[in-house]
């Protein structure tokens, strides 16, 4: 393959460092152990691609490329800090090959995977997980994430160096964990990558990350066939991201689901969600559950057409494996438009009980719209102005304020 | 790798009695895997002594007594592959549910 057409070139660098940059330094960490040196040695690899491909075309096995390069970069590094023969053998030994033996275990083991369960350490804090994955495997530079994340870009670097630190000094082992182990450790990955998809999707959130986690959800669904939370987590952001362009009207305003304009919604996207819960055999946990209630949302043709009786359902089984206020605050909503406005205000009543949702604006919210359904306007109105006054961004406080004004009229 | 791990009591153990671990049966399984070099428990901090040298000046204090609750109670010594392997040590341990256990990793000090 030879193409210098410079807009192919810069296309080819750029899905080099998607696919090949978390592959080249997972293998570099997994023989070195030294995470800067393998990131480093990634980086200038890419660097190296963007001057010569242009030039002299995109090789034909740009991974194994790229891997060449930043192996050679990293046995001259190592070469000068005198490091034992051994790793430097071995290192010599690294292509690239994706996977690779688990140490101690004699499993084949796809390095990415070890990477992303290091990142996701339950040791580490979850600030330093999601940074770390979003460096290590996504490959986004420092100065991009401390910009999203709302920190210095100097006090990201401190944050990044301080987890690798932790890792090294700790003994976070580079390894992806089995049996039950795996199955307490994989919520937490997930969990990594849920915040990373809602950091994206926030109204005030950076998009690409929603992107990143979608990414980063196919590849862990790749990697581990027949975990079914996974593939329902993936579903989930499918089914969230397929509204991406229809969640604000073109004053920029949140709209609520009732109102968005459903022709605008990616249907390739649902029809991919679909797909992926249609394969789940299992009931499912509690990502599988909120795809499932996502694809009821994506499938109906208008809000008042709406499964509610199966939404309300899957909130009951979520409501059991995983209770919290906000989750009751959705199951009474859900029952309220499946089984009429005073079933769904009985069970707002009980959510509400423990005072766990006082102040909370989207509580208020489902009362008012609740109130609304059963005919009563302008008590309705009254409570929409004041889950307002309690909402936490403008934009959301605005949508409330219409909601009032149009019972009003 | 070594560990230090800190037996600390807790001001919210768990309310989960049922099947209680066995701190002899803990001590003897780590023991006979080789995964515990030492350990032991450690006398009230009613019986601690505080130890300074300030400008030359010896001072000796009874305590530290901390307002907190949470105090370290015992000590073990780990011998490990890694975090993880500490870590299933750890739960394994009474303390983990009646109080906490910090793994602290020894440290190089030339590194």
């Amino acid at each position: 393959m030879s193409d210098s057409h410079p807009a192919a070139t810069a296309a080819a660098v750029a899905a080099a460092c998607t696919d090949y940059y978390p592959r080249i330094v997972a293998a570099l960490i997994r023989v070195t152990g030294d995470w800067t040196l393998a990131e480093d040695c990634a980086q200038d690899a890419l660097t190296v691609a963007l001057e010569k491909w242009p030039a002299d075309g995109v090789p034909g096995n740009p991974g194994g490329w790229l891997m060449t390069v930043a192996r050679n970069r990293a046995v001259d590094v190592l070469r000068r800090a005198s490091v034992e023969r051994r790793k430097l053998e071995e290192l010599a030994a690294v292509t690239f090959v994706a996977s690779s033996p688990d140490p101690g275990r004699g499993e084949v083991v796809d390095d990415r995977l070890r990477l992303i369960f290091t990142c996701c350490h339950p040791a580490l804090t979850l600030e330093a997980r999601v940074a770390l994955t979003l460096r290590t495997i996504c490959g986004v530079a420092t100065a991009d994430i401390a910009h999203a994340l709302l920190v210095t870009e100097s006090t990201m670097t401190r944050r990044l160096t301080r987890a690798k630190a932790k890792i090294a000094q700790a003994g976070i082992p580079y390894r992806v964990p089995q049996g039950t182990e795996l199955d307490e450790r994989l919520p937490g990955v997930l969990a990594v990558l849920y915040l990373l998809f809602t950091r994206g999707y926030d109204a005030d959130g950076e998009p690409a990350f929603a992107d990143e986690a979608i990414r980063l959800a196919r590849l862990l669904e790749r990697l581990m066939p027949g975990q079914s939370e996974v593939s329902g987590l993936l579903a989930l952001f499918l089914f969230q991201h397929s509204r991406r362009d229809a969640r604000r009207d073109p004053g920029g305003n949140l709209t609520t689901l009732d109102k968005q304009d459903r022709s605008r919604w990616d249907h390739d996207a649902i029809a991919e969600g679909l797909n992926i819960l249609a394969g789940i055999q299992r009931e499912g946990g509690p990502y599988t559950l909120q795809a499932r209630i996502a694809a009821c949302h994506a499938v109906a043709p208008s809000s008042d057409t709406t499964d509610w009786a199966t939404i309300a359902r899957s909130y009951d089984d979520l409501a059991r494996i995983q209770p919290s206020p906000v989750i009751e605050l959705n199951r009474a909503v859900a029952h309220g438009y499946a089984h009429g406005p005073a079933a769904g205000l009985a069970l707002l009543q009980a959510a509400r009980a423990g005072g766990a949702l006082d102040e909370h604006p989207l509580a208020v919210a489902a009362e008012a719209d609740l109130t609304a359904h059963a005919g009563e306007s302008g008590r309705a109105a009254t409570l929409f102005r004041q889950a307002a006054a309690l909402a936490h961004s403008e934009p959301e406080r605005r949508a409330l304020l219409d909601r009032a004004d149009e019972l009003d009229i | 790798m070594k560990y230090m791990m800190f037996v600390c009591t807790d001001t919210e153990p768990d309310t989960d009695k049922t099947n209680p671990p066995d701190i002899e049966a803990w001590v003897a399984d780590n023991d006979a895997r080789g995964r515990r070099l030492d350990g032991d428990a450690l006398a009230p901090t009613s019986a601690a002594t505080t130890v300074r040298v300030r400008n030359g000046e010896l001072l000796v204090s009874d305590g530290p007594f901390t307002e907190t609750k949470e105090v370290i109670v015992g000590y073990d010594v780990l011998e490990c592959a890694d975090l993880d392997e500490a870590i299933e040590i750890a739960r394994a341990h009474p303390m983990a549910r009646e109080g906490r256990l910090e793994l602290r990793p020894f440290g190089d000090l030339d590194g």
